[in-house]
Formats: C-alpha cells, structure tokens, sequence
C-alpha cells in the first residue's frame, strides 16, 4: 500500500465518521414504507418475557418470537417464506406493542389487530393453530381436546407438535393448551413462560419475569 | 441460494455505500444518493436472481444515482438552451470542510474515481472492483492504477 493510499483511507475515515445517520436511516425507511416497498415490518418489544421480535405484512402479525431465537434466525425464515423485504420500521407495529404492553399488565384480554396465517401452514398444524386461537383467556383445554377440535382425536401427539410450531404465540394461545391430568406439557418458549402466562391469566399478582 | 433480509444488506453495506456516494458526489448530497440508491434496490430486490456479490450490486446502483446526481448538477449549472454535459464531473473545490484530496478525488474520471474509491478505501479486491464497474479486471486494473497516478501527481508537488 502507498502512502497516498494511506491518506485516501485515513481521510475517508474523517469524511464522515459512523455514516450514514440516524436521521438519514429514518427517512429512508418511511420513505420506503409510504411507497409500498415493504413487505414485512419489524421491530423488538421488551416484555417481562424478555425481548420479543415481532413482525408484520399487510395483512397483519406474522411472526411473534422469544429471544430464544436470534433476530437473524426470524429474520430469515420470514425472508425465505414471505418476502426478503423486510425494515425495521417500529412505528408499524405500534397497535400490537401497545396491546402485547397491555396484556402483560392484566388490563387486556384479547387482542383486536389482524393476523397473517402465512408461516401457520394450511395442514393438520394450522387447524390446530386456529382452534387454539379460539380458547378463551384464563381458560385451559388438553391436547387430546384440542386435537379432537381440529377434527383428529388420534392425533394428540401431531397436536402437541402443532403448538409447538406456532409462529405467533402468546397472540395466539397455545399456551392454554396444557396436558391431561394437570400436567403443564411443552411450550414454544420454554415452561417457565407457559407457566407465567397461566398465572398472569388467573389474576396472580407480583409475577418474577422469565427473561 | 436465497435473499438474505434487506435490512441485513442496508446494516452490513450501508456504510460503504454511503462513503462512497460521499466520495462521488460530496457530502452535501451524499444523503439524498444514498436513499436513492437503496429504495431502487429496495424496488429490484424481489426480481433478483441470487444473493451473491449484494455489495457489488449495491455499489453499481450507487454509481448511477452518483451519475445522476453529477447531471442534475449539470443541467442547473449551464444555460438551459444548451445541452447537458453527459461526462460532467464535480468541481474540484473542497466542500463542507472536505481536503483538496478528496476534492481531487471527486474530480476524477467516472471509473478512475469508483476504482480509487472501492480498491484503496473500501479494500475491495479487484475481481469485486471489476464486477462494480462492470468491466475486465484488466481494465479495473488500469482504472485505479491512473486514478492513482493522477492524484499522485497533483498531491506530491
């Protein structure tokens, strides 16, 4: 390298430290959104769960993920079933935050923003995934139950792993799905947090967060 | 292999595009290039056909706007009935506090310019140099070695 191009560098670098700006940033992507170039919004929300990324087309939520999994990782499966344009643009999804922030405070029980079945899948798992979307807050069914709601009473064990591929939880409550006998059976996001989100649903007070 | 998440190429190669369009067209409209350049690749993305060399294709988007941006200029610089000069480049006067070299830098011919930029700043090899400027790599070679020679020569008397 010549001594020139050692300057070129060094000059680059004071040019414009840390470019491009926040500023700049933002308004290239409500610049984007006000022209329909983004298929898929996105954003984080803290939660005594812990960090949530959630995610949103047109049609409504697609994606609500536990930290669990990395932005990256949500990203790119939305990437490869939905649409590779995707933003961070947090002021779309600004009705689902404040909803999520009000269910975890007790003041919510349902949630009124649409939803987009897309990742849900059309087969066994997403009547599954419909019927658990029809269980009421507080209230609790077993697997055996809610296999024999979407129309298959032998399928307990498909219906345990319907659940658990649920892309959209605590919106949609497969968390009151619980095992016959008392049981807590799995969850998507551990058992603690299925746990949580039962104690919350009964009124518990004073709950010590799951992050 | 598919598309990685736009968001993921703006974070990943924001910053060299927007350096480059710095270098190309000034600071001043350095910002306005830059949104112009990504929400035409924000436009393109779905119709891509593969992911690979996203930077180079990003850079030659860049390159456009930067062009456009040098005719625009152009257009308001000279008296409406002539014609626009289609090779306009900057003036070599520093701006915004910027130091004659980078001045020289942005006067540069289109390619010596993009070559000097992407092969001594942003480190690029010169395959992805070639592939940004949409030539040879022999003539990508050339492009930076006059760039170079150029600068050098103003620079060192």
């Amino acid at each position: 390298m010549t001594k020139l191009e050692r300057h070129l560098i060094r000059e680059a670098r004071e040019l414009r430290p840390g470019a491009p700006t926040i500023a700049t940033l933002d308004e290239l992507a409500a610049r984007a959104d006000a022209e329909g170039l983004v298929d898929v919004a996105y954003t984080q929300t803290d939660s005594p769960l812990g960090p949530l990324t959630i995610a949103a087309t047109d049609a409504g939520l697609v994606t609500l993920a536990y930290p669990d999994r990395t932005v990256e990782q949500v990203l790119g499966q939305i990437a490869e079933k939905v649409s590779p344009r995707i933003l961070e643009l947090p002021a779309r999804l600004d009705a689902v935050r404040q909803q999520l922030d009000e269910y975890f405070t007790g003041s919510r029980q349902r949630f009124d923003f649409p939803l987009d079945w897309r990742l849900a899948g059309d087969g066994f798992f997403g009547k599954i995934l419909r019927a658990a979307d029809e269980i009421d807050y507080g209230q609790t069914i077993t697997y055996r139950q809610i296999a024999e709601r979407a129309g298959n009473v032998k399928a307990v064990r498909a219906a345990g792993n319907g659940l658990g591929s649920n892309p959209i939880p605590i919106v949609v409550p497969c968390h009151r799905v619980v095992a016959t006998g008392g049981g807590m059976g799995g969850y998507t996001g551990g058992v603690e947090r299925k746990q949580y989100l039962l104690a919350l649903e009964r009124g518990e007070p004073e709950l010590a967060p799951v992050a | 292999m598919s598309l990685p998440p736009f968001q993921v190429l703006l974070d990943t190669h924001g910053a060299v595009v927007h350096r480059f369009l710095v270098a190309a067209v000034g600071p001043i409209d350095a910002d306005d290039c830059f949104q112009e350049t990504f929400i035409a690749a924000l436009r393109a993305y779905p119709e891509l056909e593969n992911g690979r060399n996203l930077r180079g294709w990003l850079l030659r988007i860049a390159q456009r706007k930067a062009l456009d941006a040098h005719r625009a200029a152009a257009r308001r610089a000279i008296p409406s009935d002539s014609l626009p000069d289609t090779d306009a480049t900057p003036p070599a006067e520093p701006v915004d506090g910027e130091s004659e070299l980078w001045a020289q830098v942005r006067s540069l011919p289109e390619k010596q310019r993009m070559g000097v930029f992407l092969r001594s700043v942003a480190g690029f090899s010169y395959g992805d140099v070639a592939i940004a400027l949409d030539c040879s790599q022999a003539a990508a070679r050339r492009s930076v070695f006059e760039g170079l020679e150029r600068l050098r020569k103003d620079w060192v008397t």
